[in-house]
This record gives structure tokens, C-alpha cells and sequence, in this order.
């Protein structure tokens, strides 16, 4: 852990009701060790009261805190100074795109709350219920149905905001709901078959990788929907997803 | 069911093209795109071009003498690399959209520019030593 401060100046994307947006200057020092979120807090705490930005748990388990840093979707609580930036340079801190802006750098993420539910994504499930990875099966352990385990996805927007298809296309369902979809499965559900092969489902996806670039739960969202496609097609031709 | 809006972003619709801070897929995605646009807008061209044989000899002759020009014969090499990217990243796409070499997208990429570059060369000093 480094003692010595850095200088740092942080560029922090502003907007109030139907204010015009801005960037305001706030220069701290920081131990470069720390994240991008203490400084954040720091800023609020020491300089500008009125600054509005969302987190919660500070250890990138609740989701909150996504925003991008230097223009890459991140979890600031768990996203160094040190590797955003140098002593004397500047870090710029936008909110999250592709949602509306609440104010500043919250922004409001009920739609894709509201799409995990419709596509019936649990937060919490059986352990064996969570394919490890596109294509492989769960593995059975003996203690099926005893042992629960948080969902790997933390709902935290990132994927969405990085996704240039949800940035043209408000409609697309976006790679954090259809992961959500694979994890509940379309063999069951009939509405959400139709909702995965839909327009605005799994062929609308252009095979830009970026939502599992920033994934910071490495859920590799391509790779669901990827695998989501083969279950469409099997479905289609044979009745069930495989 | 929630509402579901479906309207293209054209507000900001050269945020379609930024790739700034993004990585290889999105850079392979927008280049995708543009070379998609220079194929469809070349066809039109190539169409336009194909109908002066409807005003005669003179006409498409006039045509073939511009053809030669260099910075005409440039254009067709720009026209052959975006086909080769084009059609080469399809393949990649294609591959990858059904769960194939998922992991490799960036290695597959780096493979797709390398033939597309070196077709490129070899179709430039082709077409320029003609």
C-alpha cells in the first residue's frame, strides 16, 4: 500500500433537472491506492455537498456504484485510482449511458429492472442452477436445493451502458436481461421464448463483446446470448431449448 | 409487461461510430458498419456506372479512359479491402454468433485484419503494377 498522495483532478459530469450539462473541477489529494468511489465520497463530503451519486455496499456486490470511468463502464468501488490514472492527472467521471439521468451521475435503471423480472432472473438461486459457462451443464451435488448462492449478475447496468445496440436501439432487451433469460430458461416459458426471439431479443445483438468486457462479475453476457441463440434455433426446429 | 419503446437513437447518432475507450469487438463492430455503407454506397455507383452502356459505345468508353485514372483505381482498392474485412469478419461473426471460439473473438479478429491487410497489399501492387 503506497503512502505517498497523488494529486489528482477529477472531471465530474454534472446535470441538475433540465439544467445544461457540465463538467465541474475538483482537485483532491488521494492515496492512489484508494478507488475511484472514496474519492467520490470525498468530493462530496469536503467540497460540493450537492453532488448526487449512488452507491451502497463498496465491495461491487449491490451494483450501485457503475459508472464510467475516463469513458469505460466500471464499478468504482473496486476500480483503483492508481490504475486510471498519475500523480498530477485527471480522472473523468460520467454516469452511466443508455438510462435516463436522475441527477449528475446517478441515473435511473428501473427499465432494466423491470425487464430482469419480466425475463424471470432470480438473485438468488440453487447452486446447480447457474450454468458455469455457456454450454456446460450444471453440475448435480448432493445437497441440491440446500444450498443457495447469489446469481452472478448484480444488476449493476454496466453491460447496458457499454452496449453500442442499447445505445441506438432503447428497445433491446440488452445483455444483462438476456443472461437473465438464459438463467431462467425458455423451455418453461412461452412468453419469454417470444420475448428472447423477438426483434428486440438475441438476433438484435451485433457481436460487439463489450458488455463482457466490462462485466465486473464475469457473467459473460455475449457468450449467454450466443448460447441463447442455439436454444432459440433448437427449439424451433426440435420443440425444446436444448 | 413493461412498455417497450423501439426508436433509433438518431439524436446523437454519431455516438454509432465512437469507439473511443472501447475495445477490439466494438472497433471490429463500427468497422463493420462503415465498410457495410462503402460496399452498399459502391453498388450504387457500380449500377450508375453500368447504365451509361445505355447511351452507346462512346459513353462507356469515356467511362473505362476515367477508370485508369490512379486515384480512381485507389478507390477500387479501398472498395476491394472493405470487401475482404467485410466478408472475413462475417465469417468471424458468424463463428462466434453460434458459440464457436467465443473465447478467441480477439485472436480471431487480429487473424481477420492480418488476411484483409495482406490481401490488400497483394491486390495494391496488383492493380497499380497492371
Amino acid at each position: 500500500m503506497s503512502t505517498s498522495k497523488w494529486d489528482v483532478t477529477f472531471l465530474v459530469y454534472r446535470k441538475k433537472g433540465q439544467g445544461t450539462p457540465h463538467y465541474d473541477e475538483f482537485t483532491i489529494k488521494v492515496n492512489p491506492d484508494e478507488y475511484v468511489l472514496d474519492a467520490i465520497e470525498r468530493i462530496w463530503a469536503y467540497q460540493d455537498r450537492s453532488l448526487v451519486f449512488a452507491h451502497a455496499c463498496h465491495h461491487s456486490t449491490c451494483g450501485a456504484c457503475g459508472m464510467r470511468v475516463n469513458g469505460v463502464e466500471k464499478l468504482t468501488c473496486i476500480t483503483l485510482i492508481r490504475d486510471v490514472t498519475a500523480d498530477g492527472g485527471k480522472v473523468k467521471v460520467d454516469p452511466l449511458r443508455n438510462f435516463p439521468i436522475i441527477s449528475d451521475l446517478t441515473v435511473d435503471m428501473g427499465v432494466l429492472y423491470t425487464r430482469m423480472d419480466e425475463v424471470g432472473h432470480r438473485p438468488v438461486l440453487p447452486l446447480s442452477e447457474e450454468p458455469a459457462e455457456p454450454g456446460v451443464k450444471p453440475v448435480k451435488i448432493a445437497a441440491e436445493g440446500d444450498i443457495i448462492r447469489l446469481a452472478d449478475c448484480i444488476e449493476c447496468g454496466l453491460c447496458i451502458s457499454a452496449c453500442p445496440i442499447a445505445n441506438t436501439t432503447s428497445g433491446y432487451l440488452g445483455p444483462a436481461v438476456l443472461a437473465g433469460a438464459l438463467q431462467h430458461g425458455l423451455d418453461s416459458d412461452q412468453h419469454l421464448f417470444s420475448l428472447v426471439e423477438g426483434e428486440n431479443g438475441v438476433w438484435r445483438c451485433h457481436s460487439a463483446f463489450e458488455c463482457t468486457e466490462v462485466c465486473p462479475s464475469y457473467v459473460e453476457p455475449a457468450g449467454k446470448i450466443m448460447e441463447l441463440r442455439k436454444q432459440v434455433i433448437w427449439k424451433r426446429i426440435f420443440g425444446i431449448a436444448k | 409487461m413493461s412498455e417497450r419503446e423501439n426508436k433509433p437513437n438518431t439524436s446523437n447518432w454519431f455516438m454509432w461510430f465512437d469507439v473511443r475507450h472501447r475495445d477490439i469487438g466494438d472497433w471490429a463492430f463500427v468497422l463493420h458498419r462503415l465498410t457495410a455503407l462503402g460496399l452498399v454506397l459502391y453498388l450504387g455507383m457500380h449500377l450508375i456506372v453500368l447504365g451509361t452502356l445505355t447511351l452507346g459505345p462512346d459513353a462507356f468508353n469515356s467511362f473505362i479512359d476515367l477508370a485508369h485514372n490512379p486515384l480512381f483505381i485507389f478507390g477500387e482498392l479501398l472498395v476491394v479491402a472493405a470487401a475482404l474485412y467485410h466478408g472475413l469478419n462475417g465469417l468471424r461473426v458468424g463463428l462466434t454468433s453460434f458459440g464457436v471460439a467465443i473465447p478467441y473473438q480477439k485472436q480471431l479478429w487480429y487473424v481477420v485484419m492480418a488476411i484483409a491487410v495482406i490481401g490488400s497489399i497483394i491486390f495494391a501492387i496488383s492493380m497499380f503494377t497492371a
